[in-house]
């Protein structure tokens, strides 16, 4: 069961569109696999379709006067989209889902890894460059180097589990880290953990080779 | 409190599905085109921007109106996730990935209750929204409209980022109560 979810501010921010785009991958993935939350982003909509009924307000905007008959000129030559087909499931137990699937061109076993030590591994997904994505591989029982954030940084379990000595977090659980949040991420027995994160500004560590590492390895 | 208006806006938006019906579509066009415009004036685009995006809002409604769903959605809310993509194309913003559909399944009507259900919980969105203290409700609509983040909003304002989050915490906080 989910127990660590989205907060209402990233939920907001994706409904209106505003995330850089790692972060809204980190969102949607975390969506794809959790009703909650799917749920609430659609009240986040609803919000939105409320403001935009009410958007009119004391400053009259008004199409051209002859906006409605070219929008009927482009829309006999558009063709209609048809209802969409029921589709079979996505299977749930499938480790990633949707969109990750589509920025990693697979599955787990098509995720292109790069050691980072202490047998971690990361691969650094393509996104615009206001935030980073990255998969991370923590070996079962294994830790990540202890690090600060100068930023965000959200990270979501997609299989296994870890825990930073604050709370434990597995699949689908999603943990928002902030600059006040120093962690050690430890990864439970059992399972290697597989997680999607996403940062918008490098992270810091406190030893001193990750920091000499960290320009290299982009972490 | 009224449902009316929802219903009527899902029964025009069915007959455009259901039969490519321009008279259904051209009062949904007088309705929604001057709200998009709007929207997208306030998102930052000048007028002949915002009325060529609202155009293409109108059509890609027209395009995926068998889509809409009215047990899950406001035809408001679902016009609002149309123009709010528009935007991410118009502005040149980040790509915005969306999680897989859940809609499968044997392929069924919507419920009518669920639908009634659901518009009438729009409709009161929409007066709890305008209800708002208006500190709040200028905060609500600038994270919405303005194209900001919170801390865009604390420069452009000069409010602290406490103070904006803090009344957008007591906004959300309203629209719960007065939905529950």
């Amino acid at each position: 069961m989910i127990t660590h979810h989205l907060n209402d501010q990233l939920l907001m921010a994706y409904s209106a569109g505003t995330l850089p785009e790692a972060f809204n991958l980190v969102v949607a993935t975390h969506i794809a696999v959790c009703d909650e939350c799917r749920a609430r982003l659609e009240s986040f909509d609803a919000i939105g379709g409320a403001l935009i009924e009410e958007s009119v307000g004391d400053a009259l905007v008004q199409m051209g006067s002859d906006s409605l008959a070219q929008t009927l000129a482009r829309i006999k030559t558009s063709t209609p989209e048809p209802r969409k087909r029921a589709a079979a499931p996505p299977p749930r137990e499938r480790v990633l889902p949707e969109p990750l699937r589509s920025y990693i061109g697979g599955g787990v076993d098509n995720i292109n890894w790069r050691p980072v030590g202490g047998g971690v591994k990361q691969a650094i997904l393509p996104t615009s460059e206001n935030a980073t994505a990255r998969m991370l591989f923590i070996p079962a029982g294994a830790a990540v180097p202890d690090h600060g954030h100068a930023g965000m940084e959200l990270t979501l379990v997609l299989q296994g589990a870890f825990a930073d000595g604050h709370d434990r977090f597995a699949r689908g659980d999603i943990e928002i880290a902030d600059e006040d949040l120093h962690h050690q991420p430890v990864a439970e027995p059992g399972l290697d953990c597989i997680c999607l994160a996403a940062t918008d500004a490098p992270l810091r560590f406190r030893g001193l080779l990750p920091r000499l590492a960290q320009p290299f390895l982009q972490i | 409190m009224t449902i009316a208006n929802g219903v009527k806006w899902a029964d025009l938006l069915a007959r455009v599905a259901d039969r490519q019906d321009t008279e259904a579509f051209a009062a949904l066009f007088d309705h929604f085109a001057p709200r998009v415009k709007a929207f997208l004036i306030k998102s930052g685009a000048d007028a002949a921007l915002a009325e060529e995006c609202a155009q293409d809002v109108m059509v890609t409604v027209w395009k995926k109106a068998a889509q809409f769903d009215a047990s899950r959605a406001s035809v408001a809310t679902w016009i609002f996730t149309i123009a709010r993509n528009r935007r991410i194309d118009m502005l040149r913003r980040d790509r915005r990935p969306e999680p897989e559909e859940l809609d499968w399944g044997p392929e069924a009507e919507p419920d009518q209750l669920d639908t009634l259900v659901l518009q009438q919980e729009s409709e009161r969105l929409i007066t709890a929204i305008a209800e708002l203290p208006e500190k709040q409700r200028i905060m609500i609509e600038r994270a919405y409209f303005g194209d900001l983040t919170h801390s865009e909003i604390a420069e452009e304002t000069g409010l602290p980022l406490g103070t904006i989050k803090s009344r957008i915490r007591l906004a959300l906080e309203r629209l719960r109560h007065s939905l529950s």
